[in-house]
């Protein structure tokens, strides 16, 4: 006699793939608490908040990218360029209200060049944002060198800035803010819908009249748009422009969308387990540095992060599937 | 077959036309010091890259050779530091060994876990990079630690005409590839790799041990990853745990993608991978000859890439009308 209730269980936590990063989430509180004094002082940990700002908006783009099947490795590399060409501007005169649109309008150009090679040219995700991350870091690069644009004194430190009255910082609600529009865009508009069908079957959903192409240009063009929303904060966090802004960010990104609960081939994830699992690295990160972890080791703790939790996603559909199967059987 | 019809017959001409502008806007370019950096440039990027073409011949793709590149070279270093009499072709024999480990660890997880390529190899290319680290301790390995037969590897060579000195590095590079031309073209687990490429379920059903297949090429890749990094102390006289191999992938891949790899899948050969190689490192030094700077080198690989990428798509769609009408 098989067990299915150990297999159904299984499969329940897949529809509540959130449950996972919220209770490490839940976890890595108490570990830290127990390592350091700081980590329970929540002024401390609001503050923090700030740091992650940009890999929070990066995060919620992606996670739209991979639900619908596709991969972008190149934000980081849109963030650097959006970066360099606005500090550029700023210090060509150019008022704070313009720059704004033009930094996300430059963002989701470079997305929709994305969008485009992969929707129109055929050509993997990978293989384009691959390129693409060459190439617009390798523009922001050739326009700065090694050199470094100052912002004017007056935009820098929005990540000392609170929301009046409070002790949130202005980061922080507005990372909740545009979270909460994107999840709202992702299960309650046509084009969340959307993105979904095509993530879950490019084919079948093309054949029922969902514009597919049209799909994947939309979700890379809101990456990048947000990617270039993200490159505002960092100039303004930072006080500098430069070329390498934010390298090797999209590790960490990916790793929060998937550890979030996201199913890397697609169709499947959450904005809300996005979030729990920024938290949960923000976390991690934060012990790790409370705790005198040397950068380049955390880079280990979170290239391991992201291939271990798509292994053990992979096994859980595994079992899951089994138990399906299983059932069917029996009846 | 005309000649010119072959994809490598575009590469070779791209090659000479670089070369010629290059040596028209600056006759430097001519000069035996300028050949001889394109000649020690292109050898640990034609051995990286050959695993490379496998792994994009299969669909995939391995964005942690600069990492497996840097982990091995630092591990190999860690050896002759502590053991200065030790033998070259031991340390070779590790190198290669700590490579094909962790290519192999790539395989694997892309094989039988069923992690797509990218984020296998993303993990791994942070991964291994903070491995350099905690097995260094972030401490550089120098020129003295070295033994002085490895650095003939680069100063010396079989053959020297004319101040141009073709390195033993290069010699071991193309003896390399011509291997692997041979085992690409004659050899079933060669092939193996192309049918996997070309159309992966008709492969399995044909009864193609396609995981074979698949897992061989990460290990392939990891290997000779793993030579390039003995090679990388070879020719720069130093392993340094941040720089050895950083950002090394972007560059491999461009050279595999000039070279003619069709990036999605199923074909490509070693002789454009060479000639991508030689291309790539020709355009790098004519930019140094014309004083261009080399924060302009990333941008040069991306657009390398994109338009790759840009004749692969447009090559396809030619092919699919053709085959239609």
């Amino acid at each position: 006699m098989p067990r299915p209730g150990v297999r159904s269980r299984c499969g329940r936590l897949h529809k509540h793939r959130e449950l996972i990063p919220a209770v490490l989430v839940v976890v890595a509180f108490i570990v830290g608490s127990m390592q350091s004094r700081f980590f329970l002082d929540s002024r401390y940990l609001l503050d923090s908040s700030t740091l992650y700002a940009e890999a929070g908006l990066l995060a919620l783009g992606m996670t739209l990218v991979i639900i619908s099947g596709n991969i972008d490795l190149s934000v980081a590399s849109t963030l650097a360029l959006v970066a360099v060409v606005s500090a550029n501007l700023l210090d060509a005169g150019w008022g704070l209200p313009a720059v704004v649109v033009a930094a996300l309008a430059l963002g989701a150009l470079l997305g929709c060049i994305n969008g485009c090679l992969v929707a129109y040219a055929g050509i993997p995700s990978f293989m384009v944002t691959v390129g693409t991350l060459a190439l617009y870091r390798g523009v922001a690069q050739a326009m700065l060198g090694a050199e470094s644009v100052k912002m004017p004194s007056e935009l820098i430190g929005i990540d000392m800035k609170y929301v009046p009255g409070t002790v949130v910082p202005v980061s922080l609600a507005g990372l909740i803010v545009i979270a909460t529009v994107c999840g709202l865009v992702l299960n309650r508009s046509v084009l969340g819908h959307w993105v979904r069908a095509v993530g879950t079957n490019e084919k079948a959903s093309f054949y029922s009249g969902v514009p597919t192409a049209g799909v994947k240009v939309a979700v890379f063009a809101i990456a990048g748009m947000l990617a270039g929303l993200a490159a505002l904060h960092i100039d303004s966090r930072l006080g500098v422009a430069r070329f390498d802004h934010a390298r090797g960010l999209e590790v960490d990104v990916i790793t929060a969308v998937v550890l979030g609960g996201t199913s890397i081939f697609g169709g499947k994830g959450s904005v809300l387990g996005t979030m729990l699992a920024l938290l949960l690295i923000a976390l991690i990160r934060t012990g790790m540095g409370v705790a005198n972890v040397k950068a380049e080791y955390q880079l280990a703790v979170i290239g391991s992060l992201l291939v271990i939790t798509v292994v053990a996603t992979n096994l859980g559909e595994r079992l899951a599937s089994r138990g399906r199967v299983k059932m069917r059987t029996q009846k | 077959m005309k000649i010119t019809a072959l994809r490598e017959f575009g590469v070779l001409l791209l090659l000479v036309l670089v070369c010629t502008v290059a040596a028209i806007r600056e006759p430097r370019f001519l000069e035996p010091s300028s050949i001889n950096s394109i000649l020690l440039w292109a050898p640990l990027l034609i051995v990286v890259g050959i695993g490379q073409m496998m792994v994009i011949v299969t669909r995939g793709i391995d964005v942690s050779v600069g990492s497996m590149l840097g982990l091995s070279g630092m591990l190999v270093g860690i050896l002759f530091r502590s053991q200065p009499g030790l033998n070259v072709g031991l340390g070779v024999l590790a190198g290669v060994g700590v490579g094909f480990l962790l290519g192999s660890l790539n395989g694997a997880l892309i094989t039988w876990a069923k992690v797509p390529p990218i984020i296998a190899t993303l993990g791994t290319l942070s991964a291994f990079r903070g491995l350099i680290f905690i097995v260094s301790g972030g401490e550089q390995i120098d020129g003295n630690d070295l033994p002085v037969a490895l650095n003939q590897w680069t100063l010396g060579g079989p053959l020297s005409v004319g101040g141009v000195t073709i390195s033993w590095l290069l010699a071991m590079a193309l003896a390399l590839a011509g291997a692997a031309a041979w085992f690409l073209a004659k050899t079933r687990a060669g092939r193996d790799i192309y049918a996997l490429g070309s159309n992966p379920e008709a492969a399995r059903l044909r009864g193609v041990p396609v995981n074979r297949a698949q897992f061989l090429v990460y290990a392939i890749t990891g290997a000779l990853a793993g030579l390039a990094g003995v090679m990388y102390a070879s020719r720069f006289g130093f392993v340094n745990p941040a720089t050895a191999g950083q950002g090394y992938e972007l560059t491999v891949i461009a050279a595999v993608a000039i070279g003619g790899t069709k990036i999605t899948g199923g074909s490509g050969s070693i002789l454009g991978v060479v000639l991508g190689c030689f291309l790539l490192g020709a355009i790098n030094v004519a930019l140094a000859v014309l004083g261009i700077e080399a924060s302009w080198q990333l941008l040069v690989y991306g657009v390398v890439i994109l338009l790759a990428l840009l004749i692969d798509a447009a090559t396809r769609r030619t092919l699919e009308v053709r085959q239609v009408a």
